[in-house]
């Protein structure tokens, strides 16, 4: 059964609507893409299944539950995560902190401190400086190492690629896959498509708010996936 | 040696002046709240020690097992209740709400307690003296104040520095929003915050009510000494608190002995001095850019 079902969410920003009833699943043990365009709600629906913006409609369950309507910081205890766009790293706190901070609601799982060293030794070598002192790319190991240590069930990553070199970018994809491999599930936002579909089990593509495809990857095609990008 | 004594009583003052100031920065730390009836509140807390003195005879400074935790209580419901909605709407609310529960905070301790002034008596400590030698002597509670206040600061950086709830502060301090996606309750968080800085008010407040006479409108002052001490030590830094404190308290003895109408006036020129030519203050911790 699905971790994560999301039933005809609608949000909106002050005035302006960003998404009309969106529904998406996302099994145990799966890594979901959402892609599309910049503007098409991708965001905005991470967002919202975080808690972080509220819903203006829809239900959303987490393992059966319904969690429709509650505030992140419940969410997280729940093991609802987001990694948010732009990495938001804590500037007063050192690296080891930020993670610590991740660790905040202390829900118990497989997650340690040595354990997101293992597979970020940087983040050990690096760990008493101020966490805003990495690079760009070493901040988002440290954003997904932070959101790692809160256990999550559901691990939502928005952008991790946002300005980052290819090389980089590969590499974070090889740990998100191998997360993954842990047990636990993630819902990856990504613009930049070919990285993300070489590791997702499932794809939804978002055009003005509202899902335009989805499915397996492997089982559709380039123009498909295109057309529904950009709605040619 | 008188000279040096001036100073001595300077640098302990400091330490009064330095708890004043300690709650102040601790909220305007962690919630970019100004709150201009923080000078109110030690005074209530010296009030509600007058009240607890008078009901069982506790000496004043045992009052504040139980003042202390009285005013904490005060301060995480008036930000549950008040203070919270006013959050994140620029600093003119927050200014405006506080300076109302000041006129509140005054005018009910004039109802209450009259315009009379007040005095804890603590029982001979206040007027009991250490002779160090070559006819200086500090006084026993100065000498107390001072290490309650070191004692307080220290405290209060190892909880920031080294413990969750501490990381919790500073997390939300950066960024709110953010804090929350990590699973902190802001609210709770800033409740917290504001218990912690009226606890270390009312110890301001008692120690204040035992050194000096106070009354209903004794408040106001004792918020600008304790601004004047924030800012010359630098926003942020709790060391540099005390050491701003520590300053302001040696301006004011080295003045009033210059002149007795100087004291107040030396204070505010060394502040203004500081404004002048280090306006982040003395100590301020240099602050990142995030990126």
């Amino acid at each position: 059964m699905s971790l994560l079902a999301v039933r005809d969410l609608s949000a909106r920003y002050g005035d302006f609507q960003a998404l009309f009833g969106v529904s998406l699943e996302a099994a145990e043990g799966e890594l979901v893409a959402v892609i599309g365009a910049n503007g098409a709600g991708k965001s905005t629906l991470l967002r919202a299944l975080a808690g972080a913006i509220p819903s203006s409609r829809g239900a959303v369950e987490l393992g059966g539950r319904s969690v429709s309507g509650l505030p992140a910081e419940t969410l997280v205890g729940l093991g609802m995560v987001l990694v948010p766009e732009g990495r938001k790293i804590f500037p007063s706190l050192t690296v080891e902190e930020n993670l610590q901070v991740g660790a905040y609601r202390g829900r118990p799982g497989p997650w340690t401190l040595e354990r997101v060293h293992a597979l970020f030794p940087v983040l050990r070598e690096r760990r008493a400086e101020p966490g805003t002192n990495l690079s760009g790319g070493e901040q988002q190991m440290l954003a997904i190492g932070r959101g790692l240590m809160a256990n999550p069930r559901l691990l939502l990553v928005d952008e991790i690629s946002l300005g980052l070199a290819p090389l980089v970018i590969r590499r974070l994809y090889e740990v998100l896959d191998a997360i993954r491999a842990e047990g636990t599930t993630l819902v990856v936002v990504e613009q930049d498509v070919s990285q993300v579909l070489a590791v997702a089990q499932r794809v939804y593509c978002l055009r003005k708010g509202a899902v335009s495809l989805e499915g397996v990857p492997a089982q559709l095609g380039r123009a498909q996936i295109a057309a529904a990008y950009f709605g040619t | 040696m008188a000279w040096l004594d001036t100073v001595v009583q300077g640098v302990l003052l400091g330490g009064l002046y330095a708890l004043f100031a300690t709650g102040l920065s601790l909220i305007f730390g962690v919630m970019r709240l100004v709150n201009l009836a923080h000078g109110d509140f030690s005074i209530l807390a010296a009030f509600l020690a007058v009240v607890a003195v008078g009901a069982s005879g506790l000496n004043p400074l045992l009052s504040l097992v139980v003042v202390a935790p009285l005013m904490a209580v005060l301060g995480y419901g008036l930000q549950w209740l008040v203070l919270d909605r006013l959050l994140g709407r620029g600093v003119l609310p927050a200014v405006l709400v506080t300076f109302g529960f000041s006129v509140i905070i005054q005018n009910g301790l004039l109802e209450t307690f009259s315009a009379d002034s007040r005095r804890l008596n603590p029982g001979g400590i206040e007027t009991a003296s250490l002779p160090l030698g070559g006819g200086l002597a500090v006084g026993w509670f100065p000498l107390l104040t001072f290490v309650v206040a070191v004692a307080l600061l220290g405290g209060l950086q190892l909880l920031i520095g080294r413990t969750a709830i501490g990381r919790a502060f500073r997390a939300t301090s950066d960024d709110g929003g953010t804090a929350a996606l990590m699973g902190i309750d802001t609210r709770r968080v800033h409740g917290l915050a504001m218990a912690l800085s009226l606890a270390i008010v009312a110890v301001a407040g008692i120690f204040l009510g035992i050194r000096t006479t106070f009354t209903f409108s004794s408040g106001p002052d004792r918020l600008l000494f304790a601004f004047e001490a924030v800012i010359i030590g630098g926003l942020g830094s709790l060391w540099g608190t005390l050491v701003g404190g520590v300053i302001l308290g040696v301006a004011q003895t080295v003045g009033a002995k210059l002149s007795p109408g100087w004291g107040v006036l030396a204070g505010h020129l060394v502040f203004l001095a500081v404004l002048l030519l280090r306006p982040a203050g003395l100590f301020a911790p240099s602050r990142r850019v995030d990126t």
